[in-house]
């Protein structure tokens, strides 16, 4: 009822063609800001900020990396953690190396070193396709965590085999490390999320976006139309490992504080995997939904037995979250095959023309 | 021409009839706004109509693929030979006999064209020799099929590839063919090659044909009766032989006017003026 264009004129191209052509639309992203920027720390406890927004935030940038990858580019890959694992450890290597430096220049520089990797691991791509360039994908998971457990340079020689963040500042104020609180760990996240996804809003809806969809729907016709597919695809290997390798970064420094190797196992990239596929290939609204689903699904599903007040042991919480939340991906998949951003969609499609059917 | 296909046929010797079906696809998009055809037993009945007028959809309708692709069948009603069928999912219509020849052909193009034709068997119950006798049978009726029955399908040259998915259905021994487009992309000497055939099963298999073809001038000349479609609504039927003559569909579809031209530009504006639906 309230979501209606109507008097909404254009009276340019540009404002034609604009992401966000309806005015609610506007409105709605300024509210979603407006409350992850103002309301969210102010009123938001230390649990809300620390574990559910900024693993949150993380992993929805990672999903947008991996959806650069596979829903607009259309090539499979099994191996996101260990790019996030790549932009991690350099990270971590570039901000021992030189300590003085700002630690976000570290965090953003840290992607461009994943995107090169990802070039490397791309470069097959060109040959392979689809589940065959999935396993070639493995290949770089499981070399690339060998690498985080066998080079010791990596982790510095530590006898503990993990990484520790050490304190930064930003502007006198620390954050990174113990003494970092979640609030301004969160502002830090929250603007490079912000930043990046406005980036990549901005590239796949742009020349290059649609290069690399048209590659997915169809290579050949693609390079009929004079596209070149090895630079097309690997710049789309290139941005994907760049964002994940941010969120991989952002995973260490802002969420976690530490990692080892196992943190960037095979499960981590097929959660990334699911969360792409669960919001919605080709789909920027659906990499957030994705991880919502996937992250903050299972922590609603584990406060529910306590909020109501049901006495349940620890371990069969566990267990019914698995259940649960299994369960529910299962029933939105069979709702819509084509993943919760096409629910959404299709929801704001029927209330445009509520209330009639067509 | 029999007696049966001469007048649209009513209730009790239809094979298929479709009651006033408007179809939405992708919740929002009407494409089909009432369409109704009968076609009788033993009857070809043409589709007719430009690019997006919906002779697909209707196809798709008829055989429930539409729900594949997003499509919905929100009002009326579909019947095959007196049951309804709109709710069935594709494979059991193709059990009660009523198969699609799909736009484009679509053979499985890692098998040989002798393997195509089997796949389209899947749903007999009958044994093995009836299969074998039909294959003879579709071989007979094909005879250039049986020269490549060992080349895989995906090399074959589009009329053979054609000929493949027709014989495919075939096998399945249906009782009505939904065939769209059967001359896209093909050589005006294929097209009438496979139309001959396609009459030739007519009459001796007694096969019913609903076809939905671009190339009116030849769709009238093998059909019995015909329906044109425009933008999802039926705006003309009759015999075949009645809708030939008829000026505005020698105009429209034929490309030939009956009147004679004063100018070229006389013709144009005459083109543009007139339309069946706004």
């Amino acid at each position: 009822m309230f979501y209606r264009e109507v008097g909404q004129f254009k009276t340019n191209y540009a404002a034609d063609q604009a992401i966000f052509p309806i005015r609610q639309d506007r409105i709605g992203l300024a509210l979603i800001l407006l409350v992850a920027f103002i309301v969210i720390p102010l009123f938001g406890g230390e649990f809300l900020i620390a574990s559910v927004m900024i693993p949150f935030l993380v992993l929805a940038l990672a999903a947008i990396g991996l959806n650069i990858l596979v829903g607009y580019t259309g090539l499979i890959s099994l191996g996101a953690a260990a790019f996030m694992g790549v932009g991690a450890y350099a990270c971590y290597k570039l901000s021992t190396i030189f300590p003085e430096v700002n630690i976000v220049v570290w965090i953003v520089a840290s992607g461009f070193v994943s995107a090169a990797v990802g070039v490397l691991f791309g470069l097959p791509s060109l040959r392979i396709k689809g589940f065959y360039l999935a396993i070639a994908t493995l290949a770089a998971q499981f070399f690339l965590q060998w690498c985080f457990q066998r080079v010791p340079w990596l982790y510095n020689y530590n006898t503990s085999g993990a990484i520790e963040v050490p304190t930064h500042t930003l502007f006198g104020v620390p954050v990174t490390g113990a003494s970092a609180t979640p609030v301004t760990r969160y502002y830090v996240v929250l603007t490079i999320v912000v930043g990046m996804t406005w980036v990549a809003a901005n590239l796949v809806h742009g020349r290059i976006g649609r290069n690399w969809m048209a590659v997915r729907d169809m290579d050949i016709a693609a390079q009929l139309m004079g596209i070149r597919l090895l630079p097309a695809k690997l710049l789309a290997f290139a941005v994907s490992s760049f964002y994940v390798g941010v969120a991989g970064a952002l995973m260490v420094f802002m969420w976690l504080g530490a990692a080892e190797p196992e943190a960037f196992n095979i499960n981590q990239s097929f959660i990334l995997l699911f969360m792409v596929i669960i919001g919605g290939l080709g789909s920027l609204i659906g990499s957030f939904l994705g991880a919502a689903l996937i992250h903050i699904l299972p922590i609603i599903v584990r406060m529910v037995p306590d909020a109501l007040g049901i006495p349940i042991g620890a371990a069969t919480v566990e267990h019914l979250t698995f259940i649960i939340t299994g369960a529910m991906i299962i029933f939105f998949l069979v709702v819509e095959p084509h993943g919760l951003a096409r629910l959404w969609a299709i929801a704001k499609q029927k209330l445009r023309v509520w209330p009639f059917p067509y | 021409m029999t007696q049966a296909a001469a007048t649209p046929a009513t209730a009790r010797d239809a094979i298929l009839t479709v009651n006033n079906i408007e179809v939405i696809y992708n919740h929002v998009i009407l494409v089909l706004k009432g369409v109704s055809l009968t076609v009788p037993q033993g009857g070809i009945v043409a589709l007719l109509g430009a690019n997006g007028a919906g002779k697909t959809t209707t196809l798709k309708a008829i055989s429930n693929l539409i729900r594949a692709e997003r499509g919905e069948v929100t009002k009326g009603s579909i019947e095959f030979s007196g049951e309804r069928v709109d709710r069935l999912r594709p494979d059991d219509l193709v059990r009660r006999g009523c198969i699609q020849v799909m736009e484009g052909r679509h053979c499985f193009g890692h098998l040989t064209i002798e393997e195509n034709l089997m796949t389209g068997a899947f749903t007999r119950r009958d044994g093995r020799k009836a299969v074998a006798s039909d294959l003879e049978q579709v071989y007979a009726f094909f005879p250039r099929l049986k020269q490549r029955r060992a080349s895989l399908a995906g090399y074959t040259s589009g009329g053979e590839q054609q000929m493949c998915a027709i014989g495919r259905a075939m096998m399945s021994r249906p009782r009505m063919i939904l065939l769209d487009e059967p001359s896209m992309g093909l050589a005006p000497q294929v097209v009438e090659e496979i139309f001959e055939i396609v009459r030739n099963l007519n009459t001796t298999s007694n096969v019913s044909f609903l076809l939905a073809e671009q190339n009116t001038n030849i769709a009238l000349r093998y059909a019995h009766y015909g329906y044109i479609l425009e933008s999802g609504r039926i705006v003309l039927d009759g015999e075949a032989a009645a809708l030939r003559e008829n000026q505005d569909v020698k105009e429209f579809y034929l490309g030939v006017s009956g009147a004679e031209r004063k100018s070229f530009r006389e013709v144009k504006h005459y083109k543009r003026r007139k339309r069946w639906l706004a």
